[in-house]
């Protein structure tokens, strides 16, 4: 009976004592704070809330704040924000009285067309669904060693869902794309180009292999004809096998130009083609 | 006697990254730059002397004490306390800094948090109380040993990057000759034992 009485005096006591220092030293803390409180840059939350705060890091900052505070700082022209539409950076810029600075709109494009149905594999992959996951073992199940592995690492990583995955294989939805960048970072195939947004023309190949040795294991690659180059060698140019699109060029490559050229595989196309190609349920083997 | 132990000891035969093994963690994680290293040790010794000083008045007269006529004696509270002690006074250096010495805090600022709960903090107030140092031998025990881990860590600093030049087989670049490099450095500190 008198150990219980003891032991819960004890106990109270400890409780009393832990409560007394959080509440003493919270009420420290708090008055301090209150004290020595310092006044941050007031310009640096009225830009951050400008912006569209999706965090994405494409201006090679931290986030959104960092960029922020990098702009009221001038180091950077609020037009580096690759996700802003011209109208917002026009509001940070008239918030701020600076100049825009260069808008560089960018977006991503997946250098890949080989689906489940047009390129082959080595074997069966039943591992953990991800792309740096099948990587580790042997390389991934395609026999190509360059195409889209298509288990979607970029598709999580995207954060503004602009990656669909169709038929194992990567499309990218440019309407929704803002170029920031996440994806081409995380894609172990670094397949994942960043171009500038005004082309819709590309070559959806990334494999720098020999003609013949693509064509025995994807029906939809680059065969390095220079088909393309010799029509319009101002638009296209060959390197090792495969040919580019020259997107610093003055002038990029249209519908008529895909036309005109009437790529064999199928490999220089439209986006919009690329992605009706990918739902494409066929296997010409 | 007593202070050549409290100094030197806490420092070098004692060194609580090279023979206590504590705090490794800012020791590997902050060590890749000199001056990196630099602004951790000027945290370390600011925050282990005033922690050291701060945790052994609170054990001496907070502890143990009677309160109507009962003796009560919480030692059991120690950790818990202590670490609610230091984390609070972190906090508190870390506003008042930022008001009254702006040079200070950004020399300092991103690291004092970063050692709030380090266990090298933590472990210098509790072998204090062990001890039952006074306020004023625990606080120059904290300054001692935040010397001695400014010490460790900068000579690793050093160290590393040498390192960065040097050229290792390729299964031991990086983390693992850090970590054989840090080893031999113990091994050398161990030469300090029986000195004190």
């Amino acid at each position: 009976m008198m150990l219980g009485a003891i032991e819960t005096g004890r106990i109270l006591m400890a409780a009393a004592l832990m409560a007394g220092a959080g509440v003493v030293l919270g009420a420290v803390i708090g008055a301090i704070a209150r004290i020595f409180r310092v006044e941050g840059d007031s310009r640096v939350d009225l830009v951050t809330e400008l912006l569209p705060g999706a965090n994405c890091g494409g201006c090679g900052k931290a986030g959104c704040r960092d960029f922020a505070k990098s702009v009221v700082s001038g180091e950077n022209p609020p037009g580096k924000c690759p996700v802003s539409t011209r109208e917002q950076v026009g509001a940070i810029a008239l918030a701020l009285g600076v100049e825009v600075g260069e808008v560089a709109h960018k977006k991503a494009v997946v250098r890949c067309s080989g689906t489940l149905f047009t390129s082959d594999r080595v074997a069966y992959y039943n591992g953990i669904h991800k792309c740096s996951s099948a990587m580790l073992v042997g390389g991934g199940p395609k026999v190509c060693r360059y195409g889209c592995l298509g288990m979607g690492d970029c598709a999580r990583k995207c954060p503004f869902g602009a990656i669909e995955i169709i038929n194992n294989l990567a499309v990218v939805h440019e309407e929704l794309c803002v170029g920031c960048g996440s994806c081409a970072a995380v894609c172990p195939r670094g397949v994942i180009a960043i171009v500038p947004a005004a082309a819709h023309v590309h070559v959806f190949c990334n494999s720098p292999e020999k003609g013949a040795q693509k064509r025995k294991v994807c029906r939809s690659a680059c065969l390095g004809c220079g088909k393309c180059v010799r029509k319009d060698p101002e638009k296209f140019e060959l390197e090792a096998g495969l040919a580019r699109v020259k997107y610093s060029a003055p002038e990029l490559p249209t519908a008529e130009t895909v036309e005109a050229v009437g790529c064999p595989t199928g490999a220089l196309a439209m986006t919009e083609r690329h992605r009706q190609k990918a739902s494409e349920e066929t296997n010409a083997k | 006697m007593k202070y050549l132990e409290l100094t030197v000891g806490a420092a070098l035969v004692y060194n609580f990254v090279l023979s206590r093994f504590l705090g490794i963690c800012p020791f590997l994680g902050v060590s890749k730059r000199l001056d990196t290293a630099m602004g951790m040790s000027g945290a370390v010794i600011f925050v282990m002397t005033l922690a050291s000083g701060t945790t052994a008045l609170v054990y001496r007269h907070l502890l143990r004490f009677t309160f109507r006529g009962k003796a009560y004696d919480l030692g059991f509270l120690q950790i818990l306390l202590f670490i609610l002690i230091i984390a609070a006074l972190v906090q508190l250096i870390e506003i008042v800094l930022q008001k009254s010495s702006p040079k200070l805090y950004q020399a300092l600022g991103i690291y004092l948090p970063l050692i709030t709960t380090n266990c090298a903090v933590l472990g210098a107030a509790t072998i204090n109380a062990q001890n039952g140092r006074t306020v004023l031998d625990a606080t120059i025990f904290g300054c001692f040993s935040g010397v001695g881990f400014a010490l460790a860590l900068l000579l690793f600093a050093s160290l590393r990057e040498k390192l960065e030049l040097a050229s290792p087989p390729k299964a031991m670049e990086g983390t693992p000759i850090a970590l054989v490099t840090a080893g031999i450095l113990a091994m050398a500190f161990s030469g300090f034992a029986g000195l004190c």
